[in-house]
This record gives structure tokens, sequence and C-alpha cells, in this order.
């Protein structure tokens, strides 16, 4: 593997590969030492072009517990308007070395754009880009679903058969599409359900279906995984729905809704979550909810990612 | 001046039939054959060649005042005559915008001073381009630019009001609006054909409903105060159905596609490549055909450039901070021999109406293009159109290489252009710009 662009690309053994070396990794995190020497004398390059602490110290502690170099790099505001172009960019960090980049950017595709320029010959890990993909967070979603379905015997399973509906701004979000194509990749079914104004254009075409009503997705799938995403305050502005009120009667995962879904499904969320908007508190902090376990699983998971790509591996899987 | 006689040996005409080509004193002197040349004149053999008027871009972009770094009035009109024009029609998003007597004046200087083409400034429909109060239409109509095409392409006049008064004022001079069909508020920050593709690939869509609704409400608008419209590059099927529907009406408007909507479809945004980003964006296979098959039947009058350029900095970076826009007019008879002639859809015939006569029709530049008859002016291209080769950066000759086709096989290539009798293109060879510039 050479860059991680988006979950699209990934076949199904690559996908089951890179969730099972993160159970190597994570069985690294309960060891008293959790660092290994794998990616010793490598750079990684934390190319933040978007703020997100969140991401950013995940990448920066999976880097630092193989070993590698870490440098962050936050260059705020767009290329050509404010300062710096990405080309100038990434032949900056090309001239210090950089073996690595983790990218996040407000554009969709800008790592795309990166990975196939001449500008730097790094591997490249998308980090989030746009309304586009974000990679890792559904390979650290899958990888959460996997633990708590199978536990121990984890390894080698794929999550055929299992139902996911995910719940929000799907039009904007670059992790339901990440997670559409590596659950489908994986054999899972998945729901969108979101008002009509959030979901996208043309995704009649997409392998998913789509419900506008979730109290009636949720007692025709019986759900083994919901999955809620943040809602942006400002698309109100935008007229995508009325009210934060309206949103979170009529889209948000309430203490009514987490009793009929039932105590054996999952509740998901990326973070950071907006309580009381798509998710209640009593649904975030319920033994269901998952949003720490993935918070953990992220690093193991990225640590997975840049030891295929960085390492002396990283043919192996391409 | 002898070494503007050019007799063109054995070219073929539009309609098919061979002739041999005699051009005098900027004038078309005869079409008949004959054993010998002229003393004194260049013979051209042009056996195998087809001759065609000099085509005619309804929709040019020079840059000139203003945005230099990306093209000039001068590398334009070298641009152009290498892809076999005779006359552009340079697009009002200057700096300053052409919206004064002044500036459509300076740039009409520029193109005569150059010696390449004929440029005729078309002026902005409001002030700055800016959508609120007419610019000075009858300034710059009756200006020595005599400008009869305006337009604020790059941005739409949309306010129903101002659209309606530009429309009745222009009647006053003969004058066309040329819209740029684009509701700003439905295509905000928007970056390609909006569908399923915008929606994997994370880019903020452009509905087709943004074009086609303009359009529906603008032939209603011409319609109703009796004035002419063109609609600039149709990008849509609904858009094609809208003006069959116009014509069929009888409204008088008329309408332009461009060479790399009949030729190239929105999957190659895939690759987030930003030389494939333009205004309007690349549609689907659907809308490609759609615009192909109206070229055909007519309901699409004539086909435009929309040459576009960019310095490399506005292209070499992620897609949504990248400019819109492609240079076209080296590779717009290629592509039209590749879409259009190729697969049958049209004739060479039409493809003298297409790039020549229509567009100097809705342009009102008037004693340019023609239909070979003796007298007439001696704008004229020769073309091989058995020539099949792949598109370079070497073909350009403008100041930008933004180019979609490098890598792509088209057929055909331009060889000759004569603009007013004087050779601007020689067998491939630009002529230098010492010598234009002082014919």
């Amino acid at each position: 593997m050479r860059h991680l662009l988006s979950t699209k690309d990934l076949t199904r053994d690559e996908a089951v590969r890179i969730l099972d070396l993160a159970e190597d990794m994570a069985a690294v995190q309960t060891r008293e030492v959790k660092k290994l020497p794998a990616l010793r004398g490598r750079t990684v390059v934390n190319l933040f072009f978007e703020d997100s602490t969140r991401t950013r110290i995940s990448f920066e502690a999976a880097a630092k517990r193989l070993s590698a170099d870490v440098i962050n790099f936050a260059a705020k505001g767009s290329s050509v308007s404010k300062g710096e172009s990405l080309k100038d960019t990434a032949q900056t960090l090309a001239a210090m070395g950089a073996d690595g980049v983790v990218i996040r950017h407000s554009a969709s595709g800008a790592p795309q754009v990166l990975a196939q320029s001449d500008w730097i010959d790094a591997g490249v890990v998308n980090a989030g880009d746009g309304t586009h993909e974000h990679p890792t967070q559904a390979l650290l979603d899958a990888f959460t679903m996997r633990r708590r379905l199978h536990g121990a015997a984890s390894r080698g399973k794929a999550l055929d058969g299992v139902k996911v509906v995910i719940v929000g701004d799907i039009l904007h979000s670059r992790v339901a599409r990440s997670n559409l194509w590596l659950l489908r990749t994986l054999g899972a079914e998945v729901t969108f359900v979101a008002p009509a104004t959030l979901v996208p254009v043309g995704v009649g075409s997409w392998p998913v279906e789509v419900e506008f009503d979730l109290d009636a997705a949720l007692a025709r799938i019986r759900p083994d995984v919901l999955m809620m995403l943040r809602i942006q305050s400002e698309r109100m502005n935008a007229a995508f729905f009325p009210s934060a009120r309206e949103y979170a009667r009529e889209w948000g995962l309430d203490d009514e809704r987490l009793v009929a879904l039932g105590p054996d499904s999952m509740v998901m969320h990326p973070g950071p979550m907006n309580r009381g908007l798509e998710i209640s508190a009593g649904a975030a902090d319920s033994p269901q909810s998952t949003v720490l376990e993935q918070v953990a699983n992220g690093v193991s998971i990225r640590m997975a990612v840049l030891y295929l790509l960085l390492s002396g591996e990283r043919e192996a899987l391409s | 001046m002898s070494a503007n006689t050019h007799l063109l040996k054995g070219a073929t005409l539009p309609d098919g039939t061979v002739a041999d080509i005699l051009l005098e004193a900027g004038r078309i002197v005869s079409t008949e054959p004959r054993t010998a040349a002229p003393a004194g004149a260049v013979v051209v053999d042009a056996a195998g060649l087809v001759a065609l008027p000099g085509l005619v871009d309804l929709h040019t972009h020079l840059r000139e005042p203003g945005f230099e770094q990306s093209e000039t009035v001068l590398t334009g009109t070298r641009a152009a005559a290498a892809g076999g024009f005779t006359a552009v029609f340079a697009m009002a998003n200057t700096l300053p915008v052409a919206d004064t007597a002044g500036v459509v004046e300076q740039v009409q200087a520029l193109g005569r001073d150059a010696g390449y083409a004929t440029v005729r400034p078309i002026g902005a429909v409001t002030v700055g381009l800016a959508g609120e109060r007419l610019s000075e239409i009858g300034a710059m109509a009756h200006s020595r630019a005599a400008v009869r095409v305006f337009s604020d392409d790059g941005k739409c006049v949309h306010d129903s009001l101002l659209m309606r008064r530009a429309l009745e004022y222009v009647k006053t001079f003969d004058g066309v609006i040329a819209q740029h069909a684009q509701d700003p508020r439905l295509t905000e920050n928007a970056q390609m054909n909006e569908g399923a593709l915008s929606s994997e690939l994370g880019l903020k869509g452009w509905p087709a409903v943004a074009e086609e609704s303009i359009i529906a409400r603008d032939v209603l608008l011409a319609e109703h105060v009796g004035a002419r419209l063109h609609i600039c590059h149709l990008s849509t099927a609904g858009s094609v159905d809208v003006v069959r529907w116009a014509k069929a009406r009888g409204i008088a408007v008329t309408a332009e596609a461009t060479p790399h909507h009949l030729l190239l479809t929105e999957e190659l945004v895939r690759s987030y490549d930003a030389r494939y980003k333009v205004n309007p964006p690349l549609r689907r296979d659907e809308d490609v055909l759609a615009l192909r098959e109206g070229v055909a039947d007519g309901t699409i009058d004539i086909i435009a450039t929309d040459h576009a350029p960019h310095p490399r900095e506005s292209k070499e970076c992620e897609w949504d901070a990248a400019s819109f826009g492609m240079v076209g007019l080296e590779s717009a008879l290629p592509v039209v021999q590749t879409a259009l002639v190729d697969t049958g859809l049209v004739g060479w015939a039409d493809v003298a109406r297409l790039l020549s006569q229509k567009p100097a029709e809705i342009g009102r530049l008037n004693d340019h293009s023609h239909a070979f008859e003796p007298g007439s002016p001696a704008n004229v291209v020769l073309v091989d159109p058995a020539s099949s080769s792949v598109f370079g950066l070497d073909r350009l000759h403008g100041r930008s290489g933004n180019t979609p086709y490098e890598g792509v096989t088209l057929s055909g290539s331009v060889r000759w252009t004569f603009h007013e009798g004087f050779a601007t293109l020689r067998d491939g060879e630009l002529a230098p710009v010492g010598e234009a510039a002082v014919r």
C-alpha cells in the first residue's frame, strides 16, 4: 500500500488485513511499554490545513508509538487565497525528508492531488478531505464494530450481515461516505437516515438504502449499529432544516429512541458530539455507546496504517 | 502586395467541390480551375485539404487588459490564427471590465495592431459585471469598436427585470445579449456537475436546473419583448430541450456549445486534476450526446470555444482553489472533427456554418465570413482532415497551457489561415509577430 486516500480503493482482504494488524497494535497498547521500534528514523508530518485536534493527536500518538519522528504542520487557510500553495508546502516537506504525510484539508481531493503529484514522494494518508472521505475513521469504526461483535475472536473476520444505520448530515459527511464504501466491502448492510435536504443527490445509485423517518427505520431494520453524525449548526442558516429543536426531535437519538433501540445495539459517534442535539447525554454515556472505544481504537488503526505505508512491509499489500 | 497573393491549388470547398482559390488584395478573386498562377503569387498545394471560411469565435477570453499573465490580445490572437480563426469576440470580464467605450476601443485597437485576427470586443451588460445597472451600451455600440454583442459572461444577468431591460435596450442598436445562464444561488461555490459523482467525490454540485431555469426564463423574456437572445455554452440535455422548444415557438434565440462539452464528460473529474475544471462544468454522457444531437438538428446554432487561459498556479492546486476554464482555440477544430464530423453527425458545410457563417451573423460581423463567392473577403482556413495526432502542449501558442486535451488523439489539423489575404498560419507555422503587425 503506497497511500491511503479512500476506503473505496480497499479490497476486502486489504481491509481485513488492516483491521487484524490494528489488533496487534492494540495488544501493544495494553503493555507497560507501549512503544514499537518499527518506524525508527522515519519522519511523519501531520499536515493539517483544517483544525482537528482530536484527529491530529490520534495520528501523533500512533506515529510516536511506532517510534517515528513527528512534525506537526498547521497550515491554516486555503492555498491560493491565503499564503503558501499546496505545491510549495509539499515541496518544502519533501526537502525536509518527510517519509509520510498525514493530510487534513477542507478541499475534497487534496490528498489525491498530493499523492499523484511529483511534488513529494512520501506516502500520503488522508486524514479527512472536505466532504469526500475520512478513511481511518471508517477503519476505526469497523474495527470497533468487529471487536464489540466478536471480541477476542475478531481476527480474520469481516462484518457480513451486520446492519448499520447512519443518521444525520450525510450530504456533508466524509465519515458517512468512507463508512459506506468500507462497510459494503466488509459485507455489512447500510442505511442512511436524514432529512431529504441532507441526502446527497444521486444516492440512488449507491449501495445503500435511504430512509427519512428515523423511528420507522429503527423499527424496520433493528440495527446492530446506530451511528449518529455530528450536525453543524451553520446548516440551519442554509435552510437544510428549520431549527435545532426540530432536528433533535426528528433525527436525534434521545432517551426514548435509545430504549426502543434495545440493549444489544451499538451507539457510535465519530465525535465531537453535540450533546442534546444529535445525541442525548443518556445515549452518549450509555453502555451501548462506543464513543471512547472509537477514540482508543483510532490510535491502533492509525498505527496499523502508518506501519503498512512506511515500514519495510509497505509493498506487501500493494 | 504580391506576397499577399496566394493560389490555393486543389482545395476542397465545404460543399465538396474542388477549387483553385485565388486570394488577391484581401479578396477571393476566383475559385475557377486554373493552369497557371499569376506572377508573384504564392502557390499552396491544397490537394486533400478542406477550405473553410475563416473561423469566427463568438466566445474568447483574451484577458487583456488586466490579466496579461494569462493571455494578451497578441498571444490570444496568435492562438486563434493557429486554430484557424480569423475573428474573435473578446469577452468583457477584463480589468477594468469592458463596460465603457474606452476599454472596448482599446481592445479592438490592440487586435488591429497585432494583425493576426479581427478582434471584436464584447461589451459588459452591467457596470463592472455587478448585475446592478446597465453599462453604457449605446456608447460602446457607437464607438469605433461598434459593439453588437453584450455579455456579463462569467456571471449571469440573474435579475429578471434587469435582463428584460437589457434585452429591450440592445434592440436599439441591433445588439444581442449573450447570456451566461447560471442561477447564482443554486450554484454557490459549485465545483462540478451535480449528481452521483459529485456526491461521491465530495465536490459541491452545479445542478443542470441552474442553467435550464435561466434559459427558460430568458427565452420567455425574449419572446415577450421581441428581442434577440444568445445563450452561451449550453451544457445540459435539458437546455437543448428548452432551446428546441423556444425555436419551435418562433423565439429569436440562438445557442452555442463549446468543443469540450461536445467531447468530455464529468468522469474526468475523478482525477481531481483541475485542468478539467470549467464553468459550466463537464456533464454526463447523456448531455454530451444531447448536445451533439442539438448541433446536428440545428437547435444549437454555433460552436464557440470559451477559450479561458489561466496561469499554471491557478491549476496546479487542490480542485476547490483552482480557476474555472480551459484554453480551446487551437483544439477547437480537431475536437469538432473528432466529435461531430468523424461521427457522421455533420459535414464540412455544417462546420463552415457552425464555426464561421452563423457566429459572424449573430455578432453582426459583416463582410467577414462567406461561401467562397468571388469578391468575398480573403478569410480562409485550410484543414487537413486526414491527419490524426496526439494533442500536445506544443500545439498551443497562447500564454497559458491549461488544455484538457494533452495526450488525447484528435483528428485533423489546421495548416493555413488567411486573414484578409494575409497568411497568419503557413503550413502550421505562425507568421512572425513583426510581419503581422506591419501589414
